[in-house]
């Protein structure tokens, strides 16, 4: 399932991020779930990773938690088929080398076949990824890079260009965490990649209530939520998440 | 293999063979590009060259000695050449790095250094060549290290810097690298980061080589002079592996010379605690880098232990990776107790005291002397190059010795 469905409802996407394994493998699936029926239009399954170089506090204590638990390639692998059985389209984020060890084509295969319609990588850029994109051809499979303030118009066009699904924009230059304001720059980054694709372009990095979704949503194709998700999940459970998670539909849905 | 293959490496992309490229965040990559061309701008700039060379001989000391260890020698039945990059200012061959870099970082119109550090050698190397060119320096440094190595924190602050103790991941080295990328990404438009080995994205590893090749280039020449013929082997240590480039680099093109990268062995590669990642390691992506590194099945890094702190990574720069999947360079492991039995040895019959990790160089090289002496018919001729010196090292080596 491509992630394409959740963009095609005349209004922007509202795309939510837990790393699996957090807290459990079990209860992160719950809670993933629970976005779902929540209005939550796709799911960001994190790949836990020992060295999370994009990642702010926030994130690096879910993620380090799920490893402490023991958390493997399987478990994500269970939890984006039990999420995708939910009905929603299902991405996995990881960084390379957990993918790159688990073996590129071998990875696609096991993701398109558990239901999830997808990766992102925040730390493969296209210039490295030709195994990559010639696996997500072979398995159907979306694939999303990020796109930067700081990236140029050439590399704009080309990373764009080699996204399937949509196109992640960043839209602070710095680590993930729900901030108070809305980056500026994220819509000058939106005008500046529209021209040159006709894939969707979802907008992540701060976001943390339905206010802000409405801001982002008013001029980006997807608004995605991370850190604000896993605060929500450390402090206050499945509740805190639904709560979350409706605040944050609303939001898109104007 | 030839002057120009070695030369030409890496390719416009970075990369050593399949090893090098960039796997950073899009966010960096505009940094990286603006570094790149600073760098090749500064190669062909003789005012820069000038500056960099007047600062390595007039404030680092170089060219470093090269001093015939002439009871050693006797002792393990070779001639035995150490290159001392000890004596240089700061201690290290470090010093050579950061000059070039912070030189660098003025250029491209910075005012803001951050680092890693692990024992605390980089950064204080870092925070000398800030303060001698006025710029801010952030050191980013593993909680516990910032204890272990408190000595080392205040010569940083003596010099300016300020130090971060880094409380997440495993809290080592590896977990500072990680800092200093999250600090970069966040403030690239007015920092450098100052990364301390020849590792990490494109153009680093062939940046980090060139401000280093010094030590080869040199030590070459005074072989040459000294001995009117080329040693028979280079050896060093490979933590990251700048120190080892830097001897190797200039001699890659010369095939009878025997080039060896001795790794932190720890408790022993068999035991699982060590930071030998080529021989105990696997292909696979660290800190913005293909390259050898100590790796769980399912890609997570894993922990390196050695008693050397400098040697404590658990990956290595890919151009050392390139040259052991080509055979031109040869990559073996030596044990704690291998290199302190080094550091006596050296410390006994030399009166110099070596930085735990040139010991590890110190260590390997002797331990290649019977095979090399067999194979060429004649006591062999050994440059090892002495990366640093033991000062740091006292309190560890006062301990493993019992004598604290």
């Amino acid at each position: 399932m491509s992630v394409s469905k959740a963009f095609s409802q005349g209004r922007a996407a509202l795309i939510g991020y837990l790393p699996a394994g957090f807290p459990t493998v079990d209860k992160g699936i719950d809670a993933m779930r629970a976005m779902v029926e929540c209005g939550v239009d796709a799911i960001e399954v994190g790949f836990p990773y020992s060295d999370p170089v994009m990642d702010g506090p926030v994130i690096q204590r879910a993620t380090e938690t799920a490893l402490a638990a023991g958390v493997r390639a399987a478990d994500v692998l269970r939890t984006v088929e039990r999420v995708a059985a939910a009905g929603a389209p299902v991405l996995v984020m990881s960084y390379w080398n957990p993918i790159e060890r688990y073996g590129v084509d071998r990875f696609a295969r096991d993701l398109a076949s558990a239901g999830g319609a997808g990766l992102i990588t925040p730390d493969l850029i296209p210039d490295e990824a030709a195994e990559w994109i010639a696996a997500a051809d072979e398995h159907q499979l979306d694939r999303v890079f990020l796109v930067s303030p700081s990236s140029t118009d050439t590399r704009l066009a080309m990373t764009a260009g080699a996204c399937r699904g949509f196109v992640y924009a960043t839209a602070v230059m710095g680590v993930t965490g729900a901030r108070a304001q809305v980056s500026e720059a994220a819509p000058t980054l939106v005008s500046r990649v529209r021209p040159v694709t006709g894939t969707p372009v979802a907008v992540g990095l701060g976001v943390r209530d339905g206010a802000q979704a409405a801001a982002v949503g008013a001029y980006a194709d997807g608004v995605i939520v991370g850190s604000a998700l896993v605060s929500a999940l450390a402090d206050g459970g499945i509740d805190a998440v639904r709560t979350l998670s409706a605040d944050l539909a609303a939001g898109v849905r104007g | 293999m030839t002057a120009s293959v070695a030369g030409l490496l890496p390719d416009s992309t970075g990369h050593f063979g399949k090893f090098g490229g960039r796997f950073v965040p899009e966010a960096l990559i505009a940094a990286l590009e603006q570094l790149d061309a600073a760098y090749r701008h500064a190669q062909a700039d003789e005012a820069f060259q000038a500056e960099f060379g007047m600062l390595l001989r007039d404030y680092a000391g170089a060219p470093s000695m090269l001093y015939e260890a002439q009871r050693l020698s006797t002792e393990v039945g070779a001639r035995i050449l150490l290159k001392r990059e000890d004596l240089n200012h700061t201690g290290a061959h470090k010093v050579r790095n950061v000059l070039g870099q912070a030189l660098l970082t003025r250029q491209m119109g910075k005012k803001r250094i951050i680092a890693e550090t692990g024992a605390g050698q980089h950064g204080v190397a870092s925070a000398t060549a800030a303060a001698l060119l006025d710029l801010e320096c952030v050191v980013y440094m593993g909680e516990e290290d910032t204890r272990r190595q408190a000595l080392n924190v205040a010569r940083m602050k003596l010099l300016g810097a300020t130090v971060i103790p880094v409380t997440t991941g495993s809290r080592t080295l590896k977990d500072a690298i990680n800092e200093a990328l999250r600090d970069w990404v966040t403030n690239v438009d007015t920092t450098h980061y100052l990364l301390g080995t020849a590792a990490g994205p494109h153009p680093f590893p062939a940046l980090v080589r060139d401000f280093v090749r010094g030590i080869g280039v040199e030590a070459r020449q005074q072989c040459l002079d000294r001995t009117g013929a080329l040693p028979d082997a280079v050896a060093a240590c490979v933590g990251g592996g700048s120190n080892a480039i830097g001897a190797f680099h200039a001699f890659v093109p010369d095939e009878s010379v025997r080039l060896y990268g001795f790794e932190a062995g720890g408790d022993g590669v068999d035991t699982g605690r060590h930071a030998a990642s080529i021989t105990g390691g696997a292909t696979g992506v660290l800190h913005g880098a293909r390259t050898f590194l100590l790796q769980d099945e399912d890609g997570q890094t894993v922990e390196s232990h050695s008693i050397s702190a400098g040697l404590d990574y658990p990956a290595v720069g890919p151009e050392h990776a390139w040259l052991h999947e080509t055979g031109r360079a040869t990559y073996e492991p030596v044990t704690d107790a291998e290199a302190m039995a080094a550091f006596k040895l050296l410390c006994r019959t030399e009166g110099i005291i070596p930085a735990i990790e040139s010991a590890h160089a110190v260590a390997g090289a002797l331990r290649t002397v019977p095979a090399l002496a067999a194979d060429l018919g004649r006591p062999p001729t050994v440059l090892i190059c002495l990366s640093g010196r033991g000062d740091k090292d006292v309190e560890t080596a006062g301990s493993w010795f019992e004598i604290l």
